[in-house]
């Protein structure tokens, strides 16, 4: 469903992804990792269409996104949920504002709106706090808003900007069993970043090591600690001694 | 060597004014392309009439009261020492139809609105609230940005026009006061020397500072970078860029229609 082929990323003078190639077949869960700052939100943001690459193309369900235009981007975009690092809530909303807008942006009836809103707060264990203001909100409820607006309009595709970040060890596994139950459900695609590598890999299928701008290493999730990889191996097991950069 | 370094700075400095002159055109064209034809989000456009107008009401009255009250205060000599008591009404209404209110309540809406909207913009857009929009296929200029554009438009033409007639009442008020002149004398000056091209001068004028000023303080807030640091360069740079884009326009808007 999403492929990526030779895909570089450049910010001004800076090389962020040097010709990665990575392929997301429908229904799958890759989970994307590596050190800070390798470009794992910018390759999120490249399926996305939020980013443009410099070079290689982006492929979704076979049709080449790269280069189109905000208008013609529109379509694709309407089957991509997005969970950002930041939240990206709208201040301006209230929970149930920022949960239902993908919605009453589509046109739907406003009782439909309610329910579904009222649906997607009561299973991320928000009901009772639609009339909240972002800026009322811890961070694990902003991310639990921002998973319930992700999710919201049924996409085909999730985009996961570290669902996690931020969150204590109780509320990530919460947060990681609400969104494999979503995912059972739904069977929609998921791509996650995140640095909880332990958490992440009882959610996803696969796994993205990024490195130096490059796909480093793909394989499953399971077993990823004894990877033969030992730059991965470092990583995930968290070692300050090894090949690691960075 | 200090030469080439000045050089360097100053090709640098010009550089970067171009790029954001460049910048501030794109986004003119996006803007003027979004309302080809019109799609506007009638909630937002009514929700920043309000916020960008009525709010700004108190302030502006009270602003243009005391301009207006200004111009008789500054032209009393001369109108005392000639006795051009008659004349005292056109000497403070045609500064304030066609230079001061405008160009005042532009400066003032500019510090109030567009500095305001610049931040607003600009922290959605450091924590991602535009890329937000993107996501879920809203286009931003749209949806954000040309609502705001013409409800800043809209409401510096309504303001003006308001604080033209406040300042106009704040110069007879203190005509009365410091010179004794009465009220009927300078209702007549204004009838008789101010003519409906002296306003409507000032109300064109209002309109191009309005689009100047709605138009650079959301580059300012859609280009920024670098968090709340960033945030604060950017206002700043938005209300130097209205500003000076307000006296550049002032001058040839009156040269053209002199």
């Amino acid at each position: 469903m999403v492929e990526l082929r030779g895909v570089s990323v450049r910010f001004d003078a800076t090389t962020v992804l040097a010709g990665v190639d990575l392929s997301v077949p429908r229904g799958a869960r890759l989970g994307i990792i590596g050190p800070a700052a390798a470009g794992k939100s910018v390759l999120v943001k490249l399926v996305a269409g939020l980013v443009a690459p410099a070079a290689g193309r982006v492929l979704i369900d076979g049709v080449d996104v790269t280069g189109l235009s905000e208008e013609r981007l529109a379509p694709v975009r309407a089957r991509i949920g997005m969970l950002f690092q930041n939240y990206a809530l709208y201040d301006f909303l209230t929970v149930e504002g920022n949960v239902g807008f993908p919605l009453v942006r589509r046109g739907e009836a406003a009782e439909v709106v309610a329910a579904r809103v009222a649906d997607r707060l009561r299973a991320v264990g928000l009901a009772g706090s639609e009339g909240k203001l972002p800026s009322q909100l811890s961070g694990g409820m902003k991310k639990r808003v921002g998973i319930a607006r992700a999710t919201i309009a049924a996409p085909e595709l999730v985009l996961y900007d570290e669902p996690t970040a931020g969150l204590d060890p109780v509320t990530t596994s919460k947060m990681y069993d609400l969104l494999r139950a979503d995912h059972d459900r739904s069977g929609a695609t998921a791509i996650a970043v995140s640095s909880d590598v332990a958490a992440l890999c009882g959610f996803v299928d696969r796994v993205v090591f990024v490195y130096q701008g490059r796909a480093h290493y793909q394989g499953p999730a399971a077993g990823l600690a004894d990877a033969d990889d030992p730059v991965v191996r470092q990583f995930v097991r968290g070692a300050l001694d090894g090949p690691l950069v960075g | 060597m200090i030469g080439e370094r000045t050089i360097t700075q100053v090709g640098a400095r010009a550089l970067a004014v171009s790029r954001e002159i460049g910048g501030i055109t794109i986004l003119f064209g996006q803007i003027l392309r979004a309302l080809l034809p019109p799609r506007l989000d009638g909630r937002e456009l009514i929700k920043n009439l309000h916020k960008m107008g009525n709010r700004s009401v108190p302030i502006v009255a009270l602003t243009a009261f005391f301009a207006g009250g200004l111009m008789v205060v500054q032209s009393a000599p001369f109108v005392q020492r000639f006795e051009a008591t008659s004349l005292a009404g056109w000497a403070a209404g045609y500064a304030v139809l066609r230079e001061i209110g405008p160009i005042l309540i532009a400066l003032m809406f500019s510090g109030r609105v567009g500095a305001n909207n610049t931040a607003e913009l600009g922290t959605m857009t450091v924590t991602e609230q535009l890329d937000g929009l993107r996501a879920l296929a809203i286009d931003p200029i749209q949806y954000l940005i040309v609502p705001r554009v013409l409800a800043m438009m809209v409401m510096l033409v309504c303001l003006t026009v308001i604080g033209d007639l406040v300042a106009l009442l704040g110069a007879a008020a203190v005509a009365k006061a410091v010179l004794g002149i009465e009220w009927g004398i300078m209702y007549a000056s204004f009838t008789e020397n101010l003519t409906p091209q002296d306003f409507l001068h000032g109300v064109y004028k209002s309109c191009a500072f309005g689009l100047s000023i709605a138009v650079t303080s959301c580059y300012f807030g859609v280009t920024v970078r670098g968090g709340a640091v960033g945030v604060g360069r950017a206002v700043n740079a938005a209300v130097v860029a209205a500003a000076v884009s307000v006296m550049l326009l002032d001058f040839f808007l009156t040269y053209l229609d002199v």
